[in-house]
């Protein structure tokens, strides 16, 4: 199908694009890699009167080392391409290289981005909870100036964040994981397919034990979860199949998982456990 | 209407277009470059990948208008003086179509995927075309026809081994790979 019509404006710096939308209000949208975006215009399920194109700001693009705290700064227009070979990304978030992997297929990682994907947050997307585990930040950018948000409170129900409608998602900040295990579980139906549920697992092994553990848990909510009870039952005990096994029958306490065509809450509950055993496993190298 | 230009198989076109049309309506309307056809048109098939700028897209889930000031090339744009490259031929003498609808795709898609990985395994394959869906070969085909073209690629790209009684450079064809194919077609 065809989008129904709308105008379109590319700036050239972000204060521009945060102009633009403040000024078009609630009509405005902004376009990023416009892998999700793109085909919910053809499928007329939205219709922006304007567009606010951010693929032409090169602030927005690559990734570099905070000095003062050394956490990694990803642009928010980093394709999920580019973050995949980052070696910035490669040796210091190593679980977010890799669930990028797992997004859609290579042409839509070529223009996708991870900006673009946590703006989005589709329930469904891989990315918000390898933030959420991460305990990444989001920086934003609007007509008052910036501010920081952390991942938990980023995410804040079906499809919102806590971006306001004037504010562009400019950086992503990750805290190095270095000697973090880590591993990102997806089960879906097919090639290319949404995560029916996905987990994003990190791991910080001392000797045989896990010192600590963080979940991150795709689709078993509006907004991505974590999966507290597992992650405490994981704290101190040892890196052995039916210690993980016992510690993921919790995984998914508290959540609210949907029904749609592809799960019942019950089946979506199952593969939490199971995919969080199987990610928990992987990530402390004891597969 | 916005002003763009872009370069398609390298002839540049300067156009005013409505900003909603997709890249993939403005290759085949007002170019006439049908050779990149509309499969699925929700992004998931992959018969509209083109490459913008160097990377592979899907030419379905691109604005016109973001292509402007870029180079785009087409399935259209890959022979030389009508000589196919190592691809197209490679799928031509594998069957690796039947309808040929997603070949475009195919092709565009392997074309990246070797430009990336110039060696890669079957299961390598099949990871770079997962973004593209052919309804009637099975693949099976498809991933032979790769594996010929990166050897011969490959065999392009090495020095040329001189045949002992011409003097000749070697031009026969690389053999057809023994790794894949021996599984029943379906």
């Amino acid at each position: 199908m065809i989008p129904a019509a709308f105008d379109y404006v590319r700036p050239d710096t972000i204060d521009e694009a945060v102009r633009t939308l403040h000024d078009g209000g609630e009509d405005a949208k902004v376009l990023a890699g416009g892998q999700s975006l793109i085909p919910i215009l053809r499928l007329r399920l939205a219709f922006p009167e304007l567009l606010v194109d951010l693929g032409r700001i090169p602030e927005l693009r690559g990734v570099r080392e905070d000095p003062a705290t050394g956490s990694l700064v990803i642009g928010a227009m980093t394709t999920h391409h580019d973050v995949i070979h980052d070696p910035l990304v490669r040796r210091h978030a190593g679980l977010l290289a890799a669930a990028t992997e797992t997004v859609a297929d290579p042409a839509v990682r070529h223009r996708g981005t991870l900006g673009g994907s946590l703006s989005h947050a589709d329930p469904a997307g891989d990315l918000p909870a390898v933030l959420l585990a991460l305990d990444g930040e989001m920086v934003a950018a609007g007509p008052r100036g910036r501010r920081t948000v952390p991942a938990r409170e980023f995410f804040v129900d079906y499809l919102r964040t806590a971006l306001a409608d004037d504010e562009v998602l400019v950086e992503i900040r990750v805290p190095r994981a270095d000697g973090w295990g880590f591993h990102y579980e997806k089960f879906s139906r097919v090639a290319q397919g949404w995560a029916i549920v996905g987990v994003a697992a990190l791991v910080r092994r001392v000797d045989g034990r896990i010192a600590e553990a963080r979940i991150g848990l795709t689709n078993m909510g509006s907004t991505p979860l974590r999966a507290r009870t597992t992650e405490a039952a994981l704290a101190g005990a040892e890196a052995v199949p039916a210690a993980v096994a016992s510690a993921a029958d919790a995984a998914a306490e508290g959540t609210r998982p949907a029904t749609d065509l592809s799960a019942t809450p019950e089946y979506r509950a199952h593969l939490a456990r199971v995919l969080t055993r199987r990610a928990v496993l992987a990530a402390a190298g004891t597969e | 209407m916005t002003r763009f230009s872009t370069t398609v198989d390298g002839t540049r076109y300067e156009d005013e277009v409505e900003p909603r049309l997709l890249l993939v309506h403005y290759l085949r309307d007002h170019l006439g470059l049908t050779g990149t056809p509309v499969g699925c048109d929700t992004g998931n098939c992959g018969a509209c990948t083109v490459e913008l700028d160097g990377d592979s897209v899907k030419s379905c889930s691109v604005l016109a208008v973001q292509a402007d000031g870029g180079e785009v090339t087409t399935v259209q744009g890959l022979a030389t003086d009508g000589e196919w490259t190592a691809l197209q031929t490679a799928f031509h003498e594998q069957h690796a179509l039947q309808c040929g609808y997603c070949t475009p795709g195919m092709i565009m898609a392997a074309r990246d995927l070797l430009k990336e990985n110039p060696d890669p395994t079957p299961e390598e394959i099949r990871r770079g075309l997962e973004g593209n869906l052919c309804r009637c070969t099975g693949y099976q085909n498809i991933v032979r026809a790769v594996l010929a073209a990166a050897a011969e690629e490959r065999r392009r790209e090495a020095p040329a081994p001189r045949s002992a009684d011409t003097g000749r450079p070697d031009t026969r064809p690389a053999p057809a790979p023994a790794t894949a194919g021996q599984e029943a077609r379906t």
